[in-house]
């Protein structure tokens, strides 16, 4: 067994056992510090599979915004969790589940080592047109072009979420604003970092949005890290979020897809059919859209991690 | 064993981890939580339908892996929204249960603190 084999399978272990301490562990705040563990440990195991750019998704979003929003969550969740416990299920009921889940497991399993290799795939399909398209990364290519309308459609999903978020507002705060409020004067580490981070980020996350086109990278990962530049400015209190009602956040927050579908639709028009890109122009055209994109993707996740306003406009 | 299949094996009993945390465990949070460790399993599952694409000089078959990363970003809106209807709950009912015909409001004095 070679070195690098021994370190796949210690990885496996390593995930499999911080997933069950998520699973099994007494209080809701281990588990949820166990969750971001364990979505650090699994972008690893992606860079293993060679698919760096979910490995650089699961980080950013599976791992850190998720992690934001569960923590602060069980935070203000700690009272329910007694009362909760005396609602656990005996031990006959609970042996049944275990054994259902193994048997779903082990049929999973089954699947995976009887699984043909090589398998099918659209790789060569995928590899054929990127010179056309003028990007190097078949994801962005995947992600922006062969199946634009996913990408389109999970944009709106996005605003779809925020509109849900908002409207568990009370009527009072309907407008107002959510999140930390601003502190009166911010200090030590936090505030500190909160200061420095955010211009190496927005640098590295434009960075990261810019080689999308040919390294791994893109609009996805990019604006999750520009969104956790915001987060950390908020969680320091040194500013405090947008009131919902502003108009210029609605207009960030609907940007990508909606300059996704006015391209979609001038595709009936020159080439003629929806979301088509006119020969030439994929290029700048993929870069339109990634840049507004990157906007939306930057101001949706914050707005979904400080859930629906919870003080009253000015 | 390739690091493909060892992936997938990781997927299938994360599956099942995350099913057995979604049936038994009666707080919200840890459910949600669960539901999103068997989803990542799911994740992992298409990783290596990804990595046995491999053709055409990829190291892996670029559409799963450009369908889980969308899965990564609406798994991630449906947590949130979750999260926040959960919260909102107990705002309302000062309790955090899917049980249905629990008493409307439990005293809070003793245990909770």
């Amino acid at each position: 067994m070679s070195v690098i084999q021994a370190l796949d399978i210690g990885l496996a272990l390593l995930v499999l056992a911080v997933a069950g301490w998520t699973i099994a562990a007494r209080e809701a705040f281990a588990s949820v510090v166990g969750y971001v563990a364990y979505g650090l440990l699994l972008s690893l195991v992606w860079v293993r599979l060679f698919a760096v750019d979910v490995a650089l998704t699961e980080a950013a979003i599976g791992s850190g915004v998720t992690g934001v929003l569960l923590i602060s969550a069980v935070v203000r969740l700690r009272k329910t969790e007694a009362p909760a416990a005396a609602e656990r299920p005996g031990v006959v009921l609970r042996a049944l589940a275990a054994a259902l889940c193994t048997v779903v497991a082990a049929a999973l399993a089954a699947v995976v080592l009887l699984m043909p290799d090589p398998g099918a795939t659209l790789a060569p399909e995928a590899g054929q047109h990127l010179g056309e398209l003028g990007v190097g990364n078949p994801i962005t290519a995947v992600l922006i072009a062969y199946r634009s309308f996913d990408t389109m459609l999970e944009k709106v999903v996005l605003i779809l979420a925020v509109i849900g978020v908002w409207s568990l507002a009370s009527d009072g705060n309907w407008g107002g604003v959510a999140g930390p409020r601003r502190g009166a004067r911010p200090e030590g580490a936090l505030a500190f970092l909160a200061q420095l981070l955010p211009p190496l980020g927005i640098v590295v996350a434009i960075h990261i949005v810019w080689v999308g086109a040919n390294e791994p990278g893109g609009a996805f990962q990019g604006g999750a890290i520009l969104a956790a530049m915001a987060l950390i400015v908020l969680m320091a209190r040194l500013t405090e979020a947008p009131e919902i009602r502003r108009r210029w956040l609605r207009l960030a927050l609907i940007a990508g897809p909606a300059v996704f579908l006015v391209v979609g639709i001038a595709g009936f028009a020159i080439p003629g059919s929806f979301l088509a890109y006119p020969a030439g122009w994929a290029k700048p055209l993929i870069l339109l859209i990634e840049a507004f994109m990157t906007l939306s993707i930057a101001a949706t996740l914050p707005m979904l991690v400080i859930g629906p306003p919870d003080r009253p406009p000015s | 064993m390739s690091a493909a299949i060892l992936a997938g094996l990781t997927g299938a009993a994360l599956v099942g981890l995350g099913l057995y945390g979604l049936l038994t465990d009666p707080h919200p949070l840890r459910k949600i939580l669960a539901f999103n460790i068997l989803g990542s399993g799911v994740f992992l599952l298409f990783g290596i339908i990804a990595r046995k694409g491999a053709a055409a000089g990829f190291a892996a078959d670029p559409v799963p892996q450009a369908m889980v990363i969308t899965g990564i970003v609406v798994a991630f809106s449906a947590t949130a929204l979750a999260v926040t209807l959960l919260l909102r709950l107990f705002q309302e009912t000062r309790r955090a249960t899917l049980e249905p015909d629990a008493p409307a409001k439990t005293p809070d004095a003793g245990v909770d603190g």
